[in-house]
C-alpha cells in the first residue's frame, strides 16, 4: 500500500503545516461567470503563498454531464493511469473521459498527467447500497491503493484544479479563464514544511465537498484521534483534511445542518453559552458537550464548499483574516479586502464577520438566469 | 523485647535559642518532646521522631532543626537500610508492615518524561490575561451524535452530566481516615471552586450534607453509610472497587478511631473494628458490576452519573471498557503512586502500574472500541502540580483527582504515619486534640488557593500552546513529547520522542 504519509510528509511531521490566501466567489442566483475575477483576486494576493501549492474549486462546471461523478485524476506514470482505469472500469461506468487540457506555461514545471473521467456507479448487489460512501471508498482506495495516481476530486458538475506554483500559475496551466461556474473557490498555498506536492494543493475534496483553508489547528491532535474512532484514515497528515472530515461526519453522516456544524467547529464561549435563552443555550451546552473532541481550536478561516452553498468560517476568537463582499447576487469571501476591491470595486457591502460566526451563501430558489448552467444546483441539498 | 531498630532522625535543639516554651512538646504527637519541670528543660528525644516538622514549624524562636539520622551501614545496594529495618520490624511483631501515603519507591515518573508543546510563529500563542480561557468540564455519559430537530431543537437528551470549573477533584478520604475538619475543608473549597470532593467509604456526616451537590459518595466494600438519603444528597455515586494503594486489598478503621460520631456515620457499633471485606461480595464478575451500576441509577432515578473507581493493573484497559459496557458513566483508574490511610506496605511498594501508562492504554482502548464519549475518564495517584494535570489530560484524562497534594496543602509534610493515626497536623487523625488543628475555614481557604493557582497555570500553559478550550487539549498527544523513554514507552503512551 502506498504511503501518502511519505509522499505529503517526507520529514514525517506530526502534521503538516501551511498558511494562505483563501477567495471564494459565489453567484447565489445560480448564474455562471468565467474564473477571470477569481485569477485576478487571488493574484492579488501572492505573498500569502510561497509558491508551492495552488488550486480552484468550480462549481456549475459540466452542466452537460451533471448526473455523472466527475473524476479528476493526476497521474505520475502511464502505468499508474493504466492501473487506475482498470480499477475505474471495475466499478463504474465510464461514460466519458479525456485529458484535462493544458497549456505549457514557463513556470509550472514536471507537470503530472491530468485526466478526467464522468462516470455512473456499478452498483454492487449489496442490500443497501450508498453512491456517496461507495465513490468515497473507491476515492480512497486509488489514493492509497495505486502508486503515482490521486484523485483531485470526486463531486458531480464540479472539480478542483489544483499544483504546485502560484494559484495564478495554475489557473493559466489549466487554462481556466475558459471555465464557467456558479461558485468558485481559490486558494494560494505557503507551506512550512513540504517540498510541495500536487496532490497536497488545496482545495481539498471528498465527494462534491471542498476545503480551502489558511490556518493551524493546534487542536489537530484531538480532533484526528476523534474522527479516527468514526473510520476516518488522515493519510494526507493536514489540518485541512481534518476540517473536511468533519464537515462530512457533521452534515453527511450526522445529518446536522451547516448552522449547527459552525456553532460546533467555532462553538461561543461557556460565558456567551450562559446568555443565551434556555432552549438555545440547552443546545450549544449539549454541542460542545458531545462534539467538544471536534473544536478547532487555534487560528484558521476556511471557506467550505459544495453544491448550491459556501460557507466562510474563522476560529471563534478570528485569529486568521476573512472579509465578506457583497454585490447583488454575488457574495465574495476572501482573506484581503483588497482583492475583492479589484475585481468588484463598488461593492453593495463589505465587512469582517465576528470570530466564529459563519457566513453562509445560498442559491436562491429563482431559477438560474443562464442558460448555460441548466441544472446547476439540481444535486444542491 | 528490646528493639534492634535505630532512631531514624535526629532533632537537635539550640540551647541559645530555646525560651522553654513547650510549645514542641504539645505540638509533637509522637512523645519526642518532653519537659523537666525540676530542671526546667525541654528535652528532646530523637527515638520516636517520624520527621513531619510540626515542632520545627511551629517553634517560636526556630531553634530546632530535624536531620535525618545518617545511619552509615556498610554500603550494599542489595541491603540498603529501609531492607534491614524492615527486616528487623518483622521480627520484632510478627506482622504485616503497615504504612501511610503512596509508593515512595524509584518507580520511573513518567510526567517526568513527559514535556509539552508551545506556539512559535505559524501560530499565535494567547495571553490568557487579555483573552478568555476556559477550563469547564463535563463528566459524564455522551451519546454518540445529536439529532436536531427542523426548528434548531434539540431532540436528544443526554444522561446527567457534571460541570466542572476546574478538572480537578478532591480524591476519595474517608471520614475516619481523615478526621471531620479536613472533610469540611475539601467541601467548602470544593463548592466555592465548583468542583467536587469525594466523601470515600466511610458515610457523609450530617453536617455535611449542605454541601451535597458538589460531593461524589462512595459505595464500597463495607456499604458504610450507605443509605438513601446518602445517594440522594450526592451529585455522583461512586463504586469503589479499588484503590491504588492496595489494589485487591480490604480496608481496616480499627475499633479505637471509631468514635462517636464515626459510629452514627459510618452506622456501625461505637468501637467496633470497620471492616472492608477485599473485593464487594456482590460482584464476583463484570456482570454483576452492571447490576449494582443499574440498582444505582434506579435507586437515583438516573439522575446521577455512576462512577467505577478501580486500582491501575495489568490489564486495566480491557477492564475499562468492561466497565464502560456495564453502563458506567464515569471510570477512575488510581495508579501506582496512589495513596493511602494506611496499607500493608508490600502491597503499597509492589502492586499495581504507573497512571500514565494505564490511562495512556484505558483511553487508546476505549477510542478502538469508539466508547470513549460513553464514559468520562478520570485519574489518581499522584498528580503532584499544574504540569501533572496538564499531561494527564493531553494523554486522554477528562479530569483528575487530587488526595495527597490536598493534603500537602492542609499541611501534611508526607511523613507517611497515617496509619499511626497520630498525625500532628491533625489531617489522618480521628484524635479530637489533634483534629481540631485543622481550622474548616483556613483549610477550605488553602486549598481554593492550591485549585486557583493550579487554575491560572494550566491557563498560562494552555494559552502558550494556543489553545482557549480545554476539550481541544483533552486526549491531544501531540502537544507532548518524550524525554529518555524507550520506543516501547513512547508507543504505549502514544507520544512522538523530542525532536521527532
Amino acid at each position: 500500500m502506498k504511503e501518502l504519509k511519505r509522499i505529503q510528509n517526507p520529514y514525517n511531521e506530526a502534521k503538516v503545516i501551511d498558511a494562505c490566501s483563501v477567495f471564494g466567489m459565489m453567484d447565489q442566483s445560480g448564474k455562471c461567470f468565467s474564473g477571470e475575477g477569481v485569477i485576478r483576486a487571488i493574484a492579488n494576493m501572492h505573498d500569502r503563498g510561497n509558491g508551492l501549492g495552488g488550486g480552484f474549486a468550480i462549481y456549475g462546471l459540466y452542466p452537460d454531464l451533471a448526473d455523472y461523478f466527475a473524476f479528476h485524476i493526476m497521474y505520475l506514470s502511464v502505468q499508474a493511469k493504466k492501473q487506475t482505469e482498470d480499477y475505474l472500469n471495475k466499478k463504474f461506468a465510464i461514460i466519458q473521459c479525456e485529458e484535462v487540457p493544458t497549456q505549457p506555461t514557463t513556470t509550472i514545471n514536471d507537470p503530472p498527467l491530468v485526466w478526467r473521467y464522468f462516470t455512473s456507479c456499478n452498483k454492487p448487489p449489496v442490500k443497501e447500497f450508498i453512491e456517496e460512501e461507495y465513490v468515497i471508498s473507491c476515492v480512497m482506495e486509488i489514493n492509497t491503493g495505486i502508486d503515482g495516481a490521486f484523485v483531485f476530486s470526486s463531486g458531480k458538475d464540479m472539480a478542483v484544479f489544483k499544483g504546485v506554483g502560484y494559484p495564478e500559475e495554475i489557473a493559466e496551466f489549466f487554462n481556466l479563464k475558459q471555465y464557467m461556474g456558479y461558485l468558485w473557490t481559490a486558494h494560494g498555498r505557503f507551506p512550512t514544511n513540504t517540498p510541495g506536492w500536487w496532490g497536497g494543493a488545496h482545495p481539498f475534496c471528498l465527494l462534491d465537498w471542498t476545503v480551502v483553508h489558511n490556518g493551524e489547528l493546534s487542536s489537530y491532535g484531538i480532533n484526528r484521534r476523534y474522527l479516527e474512532q468514526f473510520g476516518y484514515k488522515c493519510t494526507m497528515q493536514t489540518d485541512t483534511e481534518v476540517v473536511a472530515y468533519a464537515i462530512d461526519l457533521l452534515i453527511r453522516k450526522h445529518k446536522l445542518p451547516i448552522e449547527i456544524a459552525a456553532k460546533i467547529l467555532a462553538p461561543p464561549l461557556w460565558s456567551e453559552i450562559e446568555r443565551h435563552p434556555k432552549r438555545e443555550r440547552e443546545l450549544l451546552k449539549a454541542l460542545r458537550q458531545v462534539y467538544g473532541s471536534l473544536l478547532l481550536n487555534g487560528p484558521f478561516t476556511v471557506i467550505i464548499a459544495h453544491h448550491g452553498e459556501m460557507i466562510g468560517l474563522t476560529d471563534r476568537i478570528r485569529l486568521r483574516p476573512l472579509t465578506v463582499g457583497t454585490k447583488n447576487d454575488v457574495l465574495y469571501l476572501s482573506s484581503e479586502e483588497s482583492a475583492i476591491r479589484l475585481i468588484c470595486p463598488n461593492l453593495d457591502s463589505a465587512w469582517i464577520p465576528m470570530g466564529g460566526e459563519p457566513i453562509i451563501g445560498r442559491l436562491t430558489e429563482r431559477q438560474p438566469s443562464s442558460p448555460t448552467a441548466e441544472g446547476v444546483g439540481s444535486s444542491a441539498n | 523485647m528490646k528493639t534492634y531498630l535505630p532512631p531514624k532522625f535526629i532533632v537537635e535543639r539550640d540551647t541559645e535559642r530555646c525560651i522553654q516554651c513547650q510549645a514542641c512538646v504539645s505540638q509533637c504527637s509522637f512523645d519526642v518532646h518532653s519537659y523537666d519541670s525540676e530542671e526546667d528543660d525541654v528535652i528532646s528525644q530523637g527515638d520516636n521522631c517520624v520527621g513531619c516538622h510540626r515542632c520545627a514549624v511551629f517553634c517560636p524562636s526556630g531553634a530546632i532543626t530535624i536531620k535525618r539520622n545518617p545511619l552509615q551501614y556498610n554500603e550494599n545496594y542489595n541491603w540498603q537500610p529501609e531492607v534491614i529495618e524492615d527486616i528487623k520490624k518483622q521480627a520484632e511483631t510478627g506482622g504485616v508492615l503497615l504504612v501511610g501515603m503512596g509508593n515512595d519507591k524509584q518507580y520511573r515518573i513518567y510526567w517526568d518524561h513527559l514535556v509539552l508543546n508551545a506556539s512559535q510563529v505559524t501560530n499565535p500563542s494567547i495571553d490568557p490575561l487579555r483573552e478568555p480561557m476556559e477550563l469547564t468540564t463535563y463528566l459524564g455519559c455522551k451519546p454518540d451524535k445529536l439529532d436536531i430537530g427542523p426548528d434548531s431543537k434539540l431532540q436528544t437528551e443526554l444522561p446527567p452530566q457534571i460541570k466542572l470549573e476546574v478538572p480537578i477533584i478532591f480524591a476519595a478520604m474517608s471520614y475516619g481516615a481523615i478526621s471531620l475538619n479536613v472533610q469540611k475543608s475539601l467541601a467548602r473549597a470544593a463548592t466555592e471552586m465548583g468542583t467536587l470532593w469525594n466523601t470515600g467509604e466511610g458515610g457523609l456526616h450530617p453536617t455535611l450534607y449542605k454541601y451535597g451537590p458538589n460531593t461524589i459518595v462512595q459505595v464500597a466494600s463495607g456499604r458504610f453509610g450507605v443509605h438513601a438519603e446518602y445517594l440522594d444528597a450526592a451529585r455522583a455515586v461512586e463504586i469503589k472497587i479499588g484503590q491504588g494503594a492496595k489494589p485487591g486489598i480490604g480496608g481496616h478503621l480499627p475499633g479505637e478511631k471509631v468514635s462517636d460520631e464515626v459510629s452514627v456515620t459510618r452506622m456501625i457499633p461505637n468501637g467496633t473494628d470497620a471492616l472492608s471485606p477485599a473485593p464487594q461480595h456482590d460482584i464476583y464478575s463484570i456482570e454483576d458490576l452492571s447490576q449494582l451500576i443499574y440498582a444505582l441509577k434506579e435507586a437515583t432515578n438516573y439522575s446521577k452519573p455512576i462512577s467505577v473507581k478501580i486500582a491501575a493493573v495489568h490489564n486495566s484497559a480491557a477492564i475499562a471498557s468492561g466497565m464502560v459496557r456495564a453502563g458506567a458513566d464515569i471510570i477512575v483508574l488510581d495508579g501506582l503512586r496512589g495513596a493511602t490511610g494506611a496499607a500493608p506496605k508490600i502491597i503499597r511498594d509492589n502492586v499495581g502500574i504507573p497512571i500514565e501508562m494505564a490511562l495512556a492504554s484505558a483511553d487508546n482502548r476505549l477510542r478502538q472500541e469508539g466508547i470513549r464519549n460513553r464514559a468520562s475518564i478520570v485519574v489518581s495517584g499522584g498528580i503532584r502540580n499544574s504540569g501533572d494535570v496538564v499531561k494527564a489530560i493531553a494523554l486522554g484524562a477528562d479530569a483528575v483527582y487530587i488526595g495527597a497534594a490536598a493534603l500537602v496543602a492542609l499541611g501534611c509534610t508526607v511523613c507517611q504515619q497515617c496509619h499511626t493515626g497520630k498525625c500532628s497536623w491533625g489531617i489522618c487523625t480521628s484524635d479530637l486534640r489533634l483534629s481540631k488543628r485543622i481550622n474548616p475555614d483556613i483549610g477550605a481557604s488553602r486549598l481554593a488557593n492550591l485549585l486557583r493557582g493550579w487554575s491560572l497555570e494550566i491557563k498560562d500553559i494552555l494559552g502558550g500552546m494556543g489553545i482557549n478550550a480545554l476539550e481541544s487539549l483533552r486526549g491531544n498527544r501531540l502537544q507532548l513529547r518524550g524525554i529518555d523513554l524507550t520506543d516501547t514507552e513512547l508507543q504505549t503512551l502514544g507520544v512522538r520522542m523530542a525532536g521527532s
